[in-house]
This record gives C-alpha cells, sequence and structure tokens, in this order.
C-alpha cells in the first residue's frame, strides 16, 4: 500500500512547494516574500518526515528538527528587519 | 529552594524535552536532562517571563484537548475557504476588548486564535486592552467578539491565577 | 506490519499532505496579504501535525519501539506557526501592504 500512497504524497508535496516558488517570486511585497520562504521550509520539513518515512529511517527527525528551527528563526529575523529595519533589538 | 528553581514547571518541561530529545529513557540522560534542567532557568531568569500558577489543572486538559478540536475544525473551514469562490470571502479586521492583563496568558490567547477559528491575531493596541484579529470569512462581527471572550478567554481567565480588571 | 496500522498510517499521510497543498494553494491563490497569511499558519501546520503522527504511527508499528520524539517537532511547530504568522502581519500593517477593498474594519492609523 504504502509504495502507491507515498509517491502520491510526495507529488502533492512537491507541487505545493511548486506554489510556494510562484508565490515566492510573484511577490508582490516584500511579507508576501518571507510568508512563502516559511511556507517552503515548512514543506521541506513535511517531505523529509516523509522521505524518513519512506526509507524506514529514524535519523532524518534531527534533520527536520534543525530546518524547523532555522526556518523559524529566518522568519523571525526577517520579520524584526520589515518591522524596524534592524534585527537585533 | 526557590533561589535554585526559580520556575519548576519550566524545569520539569526541559528535562522531559530533553529525554524526548535524545529519545530514551537512563539514567545518565535523566541526570543531564535535571542538571539542564537547573542550569538553564538560573542562567536565563533574567529575561524569563513570569508564569502565573496554575489554578485548575483539569481545566487546563479540557481546555487543550477543546483548541485541539477546534484546531481541526477551522482547517477543514479554512479548506472550503480557500478552495472556494475568491469573490466570496469576507476578509475584515476586527477589534476585540480584551480583560487578560499577563503577558504570558495573553500569548497563549493570541497563539490559539490564530491557530482556531478562521482568524490571525494581527496586532496589540500599545496599551494591551485590544487585540487586533484579521478574519478570512467575516459574518457578524459581535458574534465573533462574543466566541473569543466565551470559548478561549474565560477558560483561561478561570484557569490562570490572575486577576481581571 | 498490521494492516490496520498501516491504513490508518496512509490515511494520515494522505490527510497531511492534502492539508500542506491546500496550505499552499491558499497561499498562491487568495487576493491580499492577509488572506494569504491564514493558509500556511492553519493548513499547513496541521497537515505537518499529521504526517508526524503518521511517522509516529509507522516507527512504532514497524519497529516495536515507541518513538515519541516526533512529538517535539509537533509542538515546536504549534508553537511557532502563530509567532512568526503574528511577527509578519504585525510587519505587513508596518508596510502597509495592499488590501483587497472590501476589507471591513481596516485599522486606525496609529
Amino acid at each position: 500500500m504504502f509504495a502507491y500512497v507515498i509517491p502520491l504524497c510526495l507529488a502533492m508535496l512537491a507541487l505545493a512547494v511548486v506554489l510556494n516558488l510562484l508565490r515566492l517570486i510573484e511577490g508582490p511585497d516584500m511579507p508576501d516574500r518571507v510568508l512563502a520562504l516559511d511556507t517552503l521550509s515548512i514543506n521541506a520539513l513535511a517531505l523529509i518526515v516523509l522521505l524518513g518515512i519512506w526509507l524506514r529511517s529514524g535519523t532524518f527527525f534531527e534533520v527536520a528538527l534543525l530546518i524547523a528551527v532555522m526556518g523559524f528563526v529566518t522568519t523571525v529575523a526577517l520579520g524584526k528587519h520589515l518591522l524596524h529595519g534592524d534585527i537585533i533589538d | 529552594m526557590k533561589r535554585l528553581l526559580p520556575q519548576p514547571g519550566l524545569s520539569l518541561l526541559l528535562i522531559v524535552m530533553w529525554l524526548l530529545l535524545t529519545n530514551s529513557l537512563n539514567l545518565g540522560q535523566l541526570l543531564l536532562g535535571g542538571l539542564l534542567g537547573v542550569a538553564i532557568p538560573l542562567l536565563c531568569r533574567r529575561f524569563l517571563l513570569e508564569v502565573p500558577p496554575v489554578r485548575k489543572p483539569a481545566k487546563l486538559v479540557s481546555f487543550a484537548l477543546l483548541v485541539l478540536y477546534d484546531i481541526v475544525i477551522a482547517n477543514v473551514h479554512v479548506a472550503r475557504l480557500v478552495l472556494g469562490r475568491r469573490d466570496r470571502l469576507r476578509p475584515a479586521f476586527v477589534e476585540v476588548p480584551i480583560e487578560i492583563r499577563d503577558e504570558f496568558v495573553l500569548a497563549v490567547l493570541s497563539s490559539v486564535l490564530s491557530l482556531t477559528p478562521g482568524t490571525v491575531s494581527a496586532g496589540l493596541s500599545p496599551d494591551h486592552s485590544r487585540l487586533l484579529l484579521h478574519v478570512l470569512d467575516l459574518e457578524d462581527a459581535d458574534d465573533l467578539v462574543a466566541q473569543v471572550k466565551t470559548r478561549y478567554e474565560a477558560p483561561l481567565l478561570e484557569i490562570f491565577e490572575c486577576s481581571p480588571t | 506490519m498490521n494492516i490496520w496500522i498501516e491504513i490508518a498510517v496512509s490515511a494520515l499521510l494522505l490527510l497531511g499532505c492534502s492539508f500542506a497543498l491546500i496550505g499552499a494553494i491558499g497561499l498562491y491563490r487568495l487576493p491580499d496579504f492577509f488572506t494569504r497569511l491564514h493558509g500556511p499558519t492553519k493548513a499547513t501546520t496541521l497537515g505537518v501535525g499529521s504526517l508526524i503522527v503518521a511517522s509516529m504511527l509507522f516507527f512504532a508499528g514497524s519497529e516495536h519501539r515507541l518513538s515519541l520524539h516526533e512529538l517535539l517537532l509537533a509542538i515546536f511547530l504549534f508553537i511557532t506557526a502563530p509567532v512568526s504568522a503574528h511577527m509578519l502581519a504585525r510587519a505587513a500593517l508596518q508596510q502597509k501592504v495592499r488590501l483587497v477593498e472590501r476589507t471591513r474594519g481596516q485599522p486606525r492609523e496609529e
């Protein structure tokens, strides 16, 4: 069953990533681009979790956690930059 | 005791998170987690938020379940709006007057509102008395304010020991 | 692996990926920034949450060991998603991004 389900899921996530990239290119404003980047990192994380299931390996967890943390920090830093023109308060 | 463990809840949370992170439960990791659980709150105590004590733990659990249920419902709702007709959306900004004064509880409330019913918290008035929400599809502003107040704010006020002003 | 676990994991995977896709569709096709903010903060978060539950169930079923550390990922996402959404919303308000004209109750100037 997984032989059918997992490729289908991968295709859906790939489509999601493409849509995020389109929004990232299109903009039109900076907050839109930052939001697209944030969603992109969450979707990348979903892809990695799915890959971990496909390859039956638990070692992908650390990668996913790192992407989650880096994505959040990036979004907050960019948000701060948009708010104050400065990252550190 | 108070000086060594400024926030026992946070220390416990850190130990549990350390055990989850290493995915093991043996004495060594437990001791290391305990060390971190004591050291991190001590090192960070200058800028930690004061978490008000939980008055009703049972209520907290039922509130968490309610929020989890609402998250699922809200997602189905948002999914329908996203896939539906674009020109039928009724986006709006709504200001909700809030009674919660404690910063931590306020953060919990705005996070819950962002995750649940078709709203995203978008700002706070400078005196912390009104929360600005953006609603994807607003039917009636007064209904929404009433729902926020009874469904989410009242339980939080009841759970955490902080006096409404 | 038990067939029922397999079915449950497959259903959760499909559900999670559909929500992630819906979040991305929302991000792409809704008309202005604030409406776009709704898709990623809700749908994507729940989508990844259900993928994570599927992963936990899968490893519990196939290797007969309980691995709870995926929960950490889910908790992290559920805490950070509203924070970054709030941050971006404030930034967008300050930058005065274009809004759909029919947006009611536009916030006053501060």
